[in-house]
């Protein structure tokens, strides 16, 4: 069952509230996104870290639910 | 997670500086994150080895735990878990991946 955009961005600003979530349905087919988020709460972590913090957001439904979502982060400037 | 799954997987990692945990192999990936890995490291030119985690379902599992990151493909090098096609890709794009390729004193053939 996949998760609609929106459902997306609630998850992840329950988990980074101050984050700036953009997200693009690659495909169309609400299975398929391209994420960009932008938060205070990456500053100074490797890549890894930072995308695990997004990752940990959706628990169990990264890789299942939630199985292409292509992914970046981003630290204010 | 059996002791013996976490071990194999420990022991690719182990013996391919440049270990790629994928669905499909370099020849025929089965997803497109997995494919643009594959170009990446080709284009790069290093070596690697890869990992059909589709052909296993304890594999499939084991590397998610293994590394405590939920998705496939993982790129690990010189035993560093590196991470997956988004932090690859963007690496790439920015030189990151062909000075840490050097810094671990992987041979990159086509720079």
């Amino acid at each position: 069952m996949p998760m609609t955009a929106q459902e997306i961005e609630r998850t992840i600003l329950a988990a980074l509230p101050d984050a700036k979530v953009e997200i693009e349905d690659l495909a169309g087919d609400g299975d398929h996104y391209a994420c960009a988020v932008t938060s205070e709460a990456f500053r100074g972590l490797s890549r890894v870290r930072q995308h695990k913090l997004v990752y940990d957001a959706f628990g169990t439904r990264m890789g299942t639910e939630l199985h292409a979502m292509a992914l970046r982060t981003i630290t204010p400037a | 997670m059996p002791e013996t799954v976490f071990q194999h997987l420990q022991n690719l990692i182990d013996a391919n500086p440049v270990m790629l945990f994928m669905k499909g192999d370099k020849l025929f990936p089965q997803c497109g994150f997995s494919a643009r890995v594959v170009q990446i490291l080709s284009h790069l030119g290093v070596t690697f080895e890869t990992c059909n985690v589709l052909e296993s379902p304890e594999i499939r599992q084991g590397i998610k735990d293994f590394s405590q990151w939920p998705t496939v493909p993982q790129l690990y090098v010189k035993g560093e878990f590196i991470g997956g096609c988004d932090i690859v890709t963007d690496m790439y794009q920015n030189g990151e991946l062909e000075t840490l390729m050097s810094e671990k004193g992987i041979a990159i053939a086509n720079a």
